[in-house]
């Protein structure tokens, strides 16, 4: 048993059908325990209110945002080492899902600004990477699909999703030096001294889980329509040919 | 490599359209502006350093796709592609081309309009140091995205949509070096991070559009 034995379409197929419903399931279920949990069964913060509780989209969808990037890559890289058409697929199906969520963290946080800061939108290094983001992901899916051939769309969009990251990343820290924001810090990380209470965290945590499942199963349906596509396309070409 | 400069410098100036257009596009843009915010000096000088870098990115821009595509059109980039000379040769010689037919004239005409937009004295030295070192790298990511869309019908608008974002951070640091030159501050800092990106494209930029073009050209 190897990880690379999925990159054969039909084990791919085979363990996704098996693996797919439980992604949903769980997803449904981490979502709607951690979204009831947050909404209603936490305390208000006696200094935002409940605006607060804005925290389990926001929180989640831009970590998703991020991470989707990031597997693209991944994906990416093993689409041009090792040609493995599934991961080409995965990335191509990834991207819709990604901005989405990026779209979905501009806005919740838009909405969040409005009450705290008095404004929906400013100028700021975090809010701006995302939305520089957010316009790479609509590049990257643009340029697939312009391009015809499933071959060269692959390869390329590849290529623009590495350089493309070293971009995103500059642009992090290039925004970071252009202005100073409103946006806080990271309060979640593990190492750090002053984080959000628990009776936050623990709901946002059964949110992540919930958001990651939901992307799981998202892609997971996404690339397995992809492949589909690719079978009913060579059908039709085999048929013509005959 | 040094024939194919020779070359690519003469097509740009004798075709016609691509040498010129680019600083008159830069010039119109300047134009434009005090028409689009009032002419008074309070409002036009603390915007010209971020207007000036502007134009002369989408200036930069105009002539991206010709990069490549006439030369994919009359299958000439498939004998370079086939020549002794590496097609990452080809194509950093390809934005070199392209940065001294548009980035280097930009960088000279760019005080002119400077003067223009009320720039105040003390930004002219920055402006012009921060586009001689920020237009080389504007040159080698629209060769990279040309070289991505060279396969394409319409590849124009597709081209503004991927290489934009790529021109980010140069925009960043390079309005930066003239705002600060402008408020007597160190402008040093945000040309030096500039000047890194361009040496980062420079060298790693051309490795990728040479992989493209190989796609392409399959």
């Amino acid at each position: 048993m190897s990880f690379w034995e999925y990159a054969n379409p039909r084990r791919f197929m085979a363990f996704t059908d098996r693996v797919m419903g439980p992604a949903f399931v769980l997803a449904a279920v981490a979502l709607s325990v951690g979204l009831v949990w947050g909404f209603f069964f936490t305390p208000n913060d006696f200094r935002q209110g409940s605006t607060v509780k804005i925290i389990y989209l926001h929180v989640p969808s831009a970590f998703m945002a991020i991470n989707i990037w990031v597997m693209m890559l991944v994906t990416s890289l093993v689409w041009l080492i090792r040609r493995h058409h599934v991961s080409a697929l995965a990335a191509k199906a990834a991207a819709p899902v990604g901005v989405t969520m990026t779209l979905i963290a501009l806005m919740t946080g838009a909405i969040w600004g409005q009450p705290m800061w008095g404004t929906f939108w400013a100028w700021d290094p975090r809010l701006t990477s995302f939305l520089i983001l957010f316009l790479f992901y609509l590049g990257y899916m643009a340029l697939w699909s312009a391009i015809e051939d499933p071959d060269t769309a692959a390869d390329l969009t590849s290529v623009l999703c590495l350089v493309g990251s070293v971009f995103a990343f500059l642009s992090r820290y290039a925004v970071n030096f252009w202005n100073q924001g409103l946006h806080q810090g990271a309060s979640l990380s593990m190492d750090a001294e002053e984080n959000i209470s628990d009776v936050f965290w623990f709901p946002l945590l059964v949110c992540l889980a919930g958001f990651f499942f939901l992307f799981l199963a998202l892609v997971l349906m996404r690339t397995r329509t992809e492949i589909r596509k690719r079978r009913a396309h060579a059908i039709t070409l085999r048929e013509r040919a005959a | 490599m040094k024939g194919l400069l020779i070359r690519d410098l003469r097509l740009a100036i004798r075709a016609g359209g691509g040498f010129g257009l680019a600083l008159a596009f830069f010039l119109i843009v300047v134009i434009l502006v005090p028409f689009g915010v009032g002419p008074s000096q309070g409002v036009l000088a603390p915007i010209a350093p971020g207007v000036l870098w502007l134009g002369a990115l989408l200036a930069c821009l105009l002539s991206l796709d010709r990069i490549f595509a006439t030369d994919f059109e009359d299958g000439s980039l498939e004998f370079l592609a086939t020549a002794p000379v590496p097609l990452e040769g080809v194509v950093a010689v390809k934005a070199l081309a392209h940065w001294v037919t548009t980035g280097l004239p930009l960088t000279l005409a760019a005080p002119l309009f400077g003067v223009f937009l009320n720039l105040p004295a003390g930004g002219f030295g920055w402006l012009v140091a921060s586009l001689a070192l920020g237009t080389p790298a504007l040159s080698m990511i629209g060769a990279f995205g040309a070289a991505l869309t060279v396969g394409l019908k319409r590849g124009g608008l597709l081209l503004s949509l991927l290489v934009l974002p790529l021109y980010i951070p140069t925009l960043i640091f390079g309005a930066d070096t003239v705002r600060r030159g402008v408020d007597g501050l160190d402008a040093g800092t945000p040309l030096i991070l500039m000047t890194g990106i361009t040496f980062g494209t420079v060298a790693l930029l051309p490795f990728a559009g040479a992989a493209a073009l190989r796609v392409n050209l399959r």
